[in-house]
C-alpha cells in the first residue's frame, strides 16, 4: 500500500539520515523522497512515498515522532478531494521531422512547457500528479526519451488541514 | 576577585566550559578514559575539585559502571573518552542502555572541526555508528554551542522514556574560548514526552479491571524508571490483582507478597506464564513486551484485553495489539487511577477474584527441579546460599548475562527496586562486573555481588585493578561451570549436543586475585558456600569466589523460543516426555 508522510524537521544535518534509517532497517523502499527548507528556514520539510503494510507504517510514524529533531509527522490523506500532489519532471525528447510538431501537440494537450530546443530535440517541463506524469511519459516514451529527471512528489493538504508549527 | 566573579566574566577554553556545564548539572563522579582528542578536557580536569573521575581499564567498562551509577540514583551517568577507538569501544554500553532505558550522557572526543571525514588519526563518526542505538547526539561544532547542547543532552537523557545521548567534542571546540554562560531553559520544539495520561483511558482501564474475572498485572522496567512501584503495589492489593514482573521489573513488586508471581516469559514461573495465558485482561505497565516475555505473539493473551501504560507511544501495539493504551509516566497513570477508584464509584466482585488467586496458587506446585541431581555443587544451591547470607543486608546484586543470570532471576528472593541490575535488552556479557563497580561508587555503604558466569567475568575481567585503585569492595561470585552454559544447554536440546565452541576455559581465580590483589577463595562443596561468604562479605576489599560448578546443569522453566508461554519444559524427564521440538 502507497503511503505520502510528510515531515517537519529541524533543519540540522544528519536528521535525513536518521529518518531514512528508520525505513532502511525495515527493509522498505523509499520511492521517492524530496526536503527543502520551510518558510522558517531553520526547519524543513521532508516528503517520502512509500510503500509497506498499514501497521508497520504506523509504527515507522511513531519512531519517526519520537526523533528529537522532528517536529511534526503527518501521513497525507489518500484521496484527491483532501489533499494535492505535484511531481515536476524535465524530460529531453528526440525531436525530428514529424515528431516535431507531434511533441508539441502532446505538451499542448498537457499543459506542459518547452524549456529548450536543439535541432534535435525539445525539453519539455512539466509538473502534474502522478497519474498525469506517467500518461505523459507513456506518450513520450515511443518518441525517444533521451533523458528524464524526475523529482519526488510534494504534497499538501485541502483546505485548513496545514502541516504546520502550531505548538 | 571571587571564583563566581571569574566565571562570569573571563573567557574560558572550551574544555573549561565543559566542566562548567557538568557542575551546573549537579555532576560530581564521571567514568572515563583518556586520550589525544579529549587531552584538554583531562588538562582541566587536573585542576577541577568538584569532579570525580573514574578510570577504568576499557571504555566498555566505563559505560557499564556509568550505567550502574544511574541504576541505582536514577541520576544520568557521565561518560568521558577519546575519538576513534576509544568511541567505538563505548558502543556496545551505549546501546546497552539504550535497550534498558537507563540515562547516560556519553562524551566522546573528536578530530579537529576541519579534519571530520578526512580519516584523520584516531577518528570515527561516533555520531553515524550510534545513531541507531543511542535517544539522541550530537555533534558540536561550535563553542558557543557546548551549553546548550550539554543542557539539552542531559534534558533528553533523564526525561521521557530515559535513554544515552552522545556528545562529540572535536578537539578546536575544546582549545577555544568563550564568555560561559549556561542556559537556563532547553528550546526542543520537537520534544514533549507525555506524562500525563488521558484521564478518560484510565477511567477506561479501571472499569475494565473491575470487570475482570482472572486479571494479571505485569510490571516492567517503566515502573522502576517512574518511581511508580508504591502505587503499583497499592493498585494491585486494593483491586486485589497477581503480579508478575518482567526481568527489568524484578524488584518493583515484592516477591514475599502473596500477590507475586514472580517473574514471566521464556525462562520465569510457570504459573506466571499460566496466570498471563489464561487471564482475561491483562494491565501492563512500563514493558515493551519483549519477544522474550511473549513467546509465541499469535498465542500470547489471545482471548485477553490488554490495558498497556506506556510513555513511549512506539512501545504501544508494536507486538502485542492493545485495547485501552494508555501513553503516559506510569506513576502518574497509575494515581490518577487509584484515586478514581477512591470514589468509591467501582466494585468488584471479590468472591471471583480470590478463586483466581487460589488457581494461581494452585499453579505454584510446579516447581523445576534440578537437571543433574548428584552430589556435585549445584549453582542453584550457590545462589540460594547468597540470598540467604544476604538477605537482611542492603544487598545490591548485578549479573552477567547467562544461565546464572536467569538462576540469581529465578532463586534470589529481590525485594527492592534497583536491587538487581541486570543487562535485560541487549543481554551484554561482561556487563555485570563494571555495573557493579558503578553500584558501589554510587552507593558505598551497600553490599554489591557481582554473580558472574566464568564466560562473562573474562569479557571485563581487567576491571579488577579499578577495584583495587579505588578499594571498591564488590564480591564477585564466578558461577564456573567451565561452559558458555545457556549456549551448551540450547546445542544439548536443539543442536543434538553438539558443543561447538561452548566448552571454555578460565585461568585460577585464586591466582589471578592474588595477582591484582584481592582476595580470591574458591569452593567446591556445598560445606564451604557459608565459610567463603562469610569471609566475602566481612573482607574489607574486591573479592572474587571460584565457585566450582555442576557443568550440565539446566536453567528450567524453560520455553523454547518462538513457543507459547505456557508451554513450558519443567525439568529433563518432562523433556523426555516429548515437549518441545
Amino acid at each position: 500500500m502507497k503511503h505520502t508522510i510528510s515531515v517537519l524537521v529541524k533543519n540540522e544535518p544528519g536528521i535525513l539520515s536518521s529518518v531514512c534509517d528508520l525505513f532502511s532497517t525495515r527493509g522498505f523502499n523509499i520511492e521517492s523522497l524530496t526536503v527543502a527548507a520551510t518558510i522558517d528556514t531553520s526547519f524543513s520539510r521532508i516528503t517520502i512515498v512509500t510503500n509497506g503494510d498499514d501497521i508497520v507504517i504506523e509504527q515507522i510514524c511513531k519512531q519517526l515522532n519520537r526523533l528529537i529533531n522532528t517536529i511534526k509527522v503527518v501521513e497525507l490523506p489518500k484521496s484527491a478531494d483532501k489533499c494535492i500532489d505535484r511531481e515536476l519532471i524535465l524530460c529531453k525528447v528526440t525531436a525530428k521531422d514529424d515528431a516535431r510538431n507531434e511533441i508539441l501537440r502532446i505538451a499542448e494537450i498537457f499543459g506542459a512547457k518547452i524549456i529548450d530546443v536543439s535541432t534535435e530535440t525539445y525539453t519539455i517541463e512539466f509538473s502534474g500528479d502522478t497519474r498525469q506524469v506517467v500518461t505523459l511519459l507513456a506518450l513520450l516514451k515511443p518518441l525517444g526519451v533521451k533523458e528524464l529527471v524526475r523529482s519526488g512528489m510534494v504534497a499538501i493538504t485541502r483546505e485548513n488541514q496545514f502541516i504546520n508549527l502550531d505548538r | 576577585m571571587t571564583a563566581e566573579q571569574i566565571t562570569k566574566t573571563d573567557k574560558m577554553t572550551g574544555a573549561r566550559v565543559f566542566l562548567e556545564c557538568l557542575k551546573k548539572e549537579g555532576v560530581d563522579k564521571i567514568f572515563g578514559y583518556p586520550g589525544g582528542a579529549i587531552l584538554h578536557i583531562y588538562d582541566e580536569l587536573y585542576k577541577f575539585k568538584d569532579i570525580k573521575h573514574y578510570l577504568v581499564r576499557h571504555e566498555q567498562a566505563a559505560l557499564h559502571a556509568a550505567e550502574g551509577y544511574a541504576r541505582v540514583t536514577g541520576k544520568p551517568g557521565v561518560v568521558l573518552v577519546t575519538s576513534g577507538p576509544g568511541a567505538t569501544n563505548a558502543v556496545t554500553g551505549i546501546a546497552n542502555a539504550y535497550y534498558d532505558s537507563y540515562p547516560l550522557v556519553v562524551f566522546t572526543g573528536q578530530v579537529d572541526t576541519k579534519l571530520i571525514g578526512n580519516d584523520a588519526f584516531q577518528e570515527a563518526d561516533i555520531v553515524g555508528i550510534t545513531r541507531t542505538c543511542c535517544k539522541h547526539n550530537y555533534l558540536v561544532k561550535n563553542l558557543v554551542e557546548l551549553p546548550k547542547i550539554i543542557k539539552e543532552a542531559f534534558h533528553i537523557a533523564k526525561t521521557g522514556k530515559p535513554g544515552p545521548v552522545v556528545v562529540s567534542l572535536p578537539k578546536d571546540v575544546l582549545t577555544s574560548r568563550m564568555t560561559f554562560e549556561y542556559p537556563e531553559r532547553v528550546n526542543l520544539p520537537g520534544y514533549n514526552p507525555n506524562y500525563e495520561g488521558h484521564p478518560i483511558q484510565c477511567r477506561r482501564a479501571l472499569k475494565l479491571l473491575c470487570e475482570a474475572q482472572r486479571p494479571v498485572i505485569i510490571s516492567g522496567g517503566g515502573v522502576i524508571h517512574s518511581e511508580a512501584w508504591e502505587q503499583l503495589q497499592d493498585l494491585a492489593e486494593k483491586l486485589n490483582i497477581p503480579v508478575a514482573t518482567t526481568l527489568m521489573g524484578i524488584g518493583t513488586f515484592p516477591q514475599d507478597n502473596e500477590l507475586s508471581l514472580g517473574m514471566l516469559g521464556m525462562h520465569g514461573n510457570y504459573w506466571a506464564n499460566l496466570a498471563v495465558s489464561n487471564c482475561d485482561v491483562l494491565f501492563a505497565v512500563g514493558t515493551r513486551f519483549n519477544d522474550r516475555i511473549t513467546g509465541c505473539l499469535k498465542r500470547f493473551c489471545k482471548d485477553a484485553k490488554v490495558i498497556h501504560v506506556d510513555i513511549d507511544p512506539c512501545s504501544i501495539s508494536k507486538n502485542v495489539h492493545v485495547d485501552i493504551p494508555i501513553v503516559g509516566n506510569a506513576k502518574n497513570v497509575l494515581n490518577v487511577i487509584l484515586n478514581e477508584y477512591k470514589t468509591g464509584e467501582y466494585k468488584y466482585d471479590n468472591k471471583m477474584r480470590e478463586m483466581w488467586i487460589k488457581q494461581t496458587d494452585l499453579w505454584k506446585s510446579n516447581k523445576p527441579v534440578f537437571a543433574v541431581p548428584n552430589g556435585i555443587l549445584h549453582p542453584q544451591t550457590v545462589i540460594n546460599h547468597i540470598y540467604e547470607k544476604t538477605k537482611n543486608l542492603k544487598t545490591i546484586i548485578a549479573t552477567e548475562v547467562g544461565q546464572h543470570q536467569m538462576w540469581t532471576a529465578q532463586l534470589y528472593k529481590f525485594t527492592r527496586p534497583r536491587q538487581l541490575i541486570t543487562s535485560g535488552g541487549l543481554g551484554t556479557m561482561g556487563f555485570g562486573f563494571p555495573a557493579a563497580i558503578g553500584a558501589q561508587i554510587a552507593d558505598k555503604d551497600a553490599l554489591v555481588f557481582n554473580i558472574a558466569g566464568d564466560g562473562s567475568i573474562q569479557m571485563n575481567i581487567q576491571e579488577l585493578m579499578t577495584c583495587v585503585d579505588y578499594k571498591i569492595p564488590v564480591k564477585i561470585a564466578v558461577i564456573n561451570n567451565g561452559y558458555l552454559g545457556m549456549v551448551r544447554q540450547w546445542q544439548e536440546k536443539l543442536f543434538d549436543k553438539h558443543y561447538s565452541q561452548t566448552p571454555i576455559t578460565s585461568p585460577d581465580y585464586v591466582k589471578l586475585a592474588d595477582a591484582y590483589g584481592v582476595l580470591g577463595l574458591r569452593i567446591t562443596q556445598e560445606n564451604q558456600i557459608d565459610e567463603a561468604l562469610d569471609k566475602a562479605i566481612n573482607y574489607n576489599g574486591p573479592v572474587i569466589m571460584d565457585f566450582i560448578v555442576e557443568p550440565f546443569e539446566m536453567v528450567y522453566p524453560w520455553v523454547l523460543a518462538g513457543k507459547p508461554i505456557n508451554e513450558v519444559i519443567l525439568s529433563n524427564e518432562a523433556d523426555e516426555t516429548g515437549k518441545g521440538e
